[in-house]
């Protein structure tokens, strides 16, 4: 447990530091967890690599660990809305609206997008 | 003997030991009872924790600051929690590497969709100026809209609220909606929800099939990567000074 999270540690202080050190536009995590994939392809081609918590499903266990989770995770940010009540007093509708209306164009959009996409490249399969 | 109650309240008030317990007691609570109604839409454990913590603060005159003094040990694991995404995204990297065009071409449209319809919704309806620009980034997870919000000089906590709200009212409409569309194809739900509610969507898929969370999990994260691209972009296109 202590190794796994160790690892998970170590791949999100590494997404941190390439992130910082490039100045990228992209989160030091996201950077971590394509890490992290990486280390787990490379364990599976070189067996030099499967020791500590790459070995017999460690991280894997850690890392379902605390996604099992992840909706608590966000329940601080959340709880912020004491911060803002003055604000939302006055405009919350609105924006309750704005936000419910973009979520569902967002939604829609994206799943349209994937389905047709799908459907193009299968029909391209189908008839080369 | 018996210390005075209220002395007793005002020291542990100001511990961070009362609110991380208070935190994960509420939402254990909650996702119980989610549980117990079979994960209904609206039984959703974010928003029901969030509005009894928020009333219990105003209740009892405590600050968010103090709060967070406790809550921080959870707000930490969201980072980690995203690298967490590496291990279902490799364990299906079969099933994705499928998916990867329609992925790509969806991401590109959805988070498109997201950034421009927040942007122009909220001019329509008029909200000021700053509103607009913390609104713009509250499709992504909390800490990557914090940043965004940060850098156009707009109000960040206001963000982390939008963000969450987004994420709750995506958590609440997915199921409904993609039920009353027929979408049976749980890639493409997932993945939808993923971008357009960040972690607290992908939190959704995975209540609900497994590898809609994957794609779920997936589509939050590269959102996350071209929100920051695009947001900078859409203001300047599309929010008038």
């Amino acid at each position: 447990m202590i190794a796994s999270l160790s690892l998970i540690l170590l791949c999100q202080l590494a997404g941190e530091i390439f992130v910082r050190g490039f100045a990228l536009p992209v989160p030091g995590p996201v950077v971590g967890m394509l890490l992290l994939v990486v280390l787990l392809l490379a364990r599976d081609r070189f067996a030099f690599l499967a020791l500590g918590p790459l070995r017999g499903g460690g991280v894997e266990a850690g890392a379902k660990g605390l996604l099992a989770h992840l909706s608590l995770l966000f329940v601080p940010a959340g709880v912020g809305v004491v911060q803002k009540l003055d604000l939302l007093a006055e405009h919350g509708l609105v924006i309750a609206a704005v936000l419910a209306i973009s979520v569902v164009i967002t939604l829609l959009a994206t799943v349209a997008t994937f389905l047709v996409v799908g459907r193009l490249m299968a029909r391209k399969r189908a008839t080369p | 003997m018996t210390p005075n109650p209220f002395s007793l309240w005002v020291y542990l008030s100001q511990t961070p030991l009362l609110w991380l317990t208070v935190t994960l007691l509420v939402y254990a609570t909650v996702d119980a009872l989610s549980l117990a109604t079979g994960r209904h839409p609206f039984a959703n454990p974010v928003f029901h924790s969030m509005w009894i913590i928020a009333a219990f603060l105003l209740l009892t005159g405590t600050s968010y600051t103090t709060y967070f003094g406790g809550a921080q040990f959870v707000h930490f694991l969201l980072g980690p929690a995203t690298v967490a995404l590496a291990v279902p995204l490799y364990e299906n990297r079969k099933i994705v590497a499928a998916a990867i065009v329609p992925m790509l071409v969806a991401l590109v449209v959805g988070c498109a969709a997201a950034i421009v319809s927040v942007v122009l919704l909220a001019q329509a309806f008029g909200l000021p100026h700053g509103l607009v620009l913390s609104l713009a980034p509250k499709s992504v997870t909390a800490g990557v809209a914090m940043g965004i919000s940060e850098s156009l000089g707009a109000d960040a906590s206001l963000t982390a609220v939008a963000v969450v709200l987004t994420g709750i009212m995506g958590a609440i409409i997915v199921t409904p909606l993609m039920n009353r569309m027929g979408i049976t194809d749980y890639r493409a739900r997932g993945f939808a929800v993923g971008l357009a509610s960040h972690g607290i969507g992908t939190a959704r898929a995975f209540q609900v099939d497994a590898v809609a969370g994957v794609f779920a999990g997936i589509a939050m994260s590269l959102n996350a990567l071209v929100t920051s691209l695009l947001v900078p972009l859409a203001v300047t296109l599309l929010v008038r000074g």
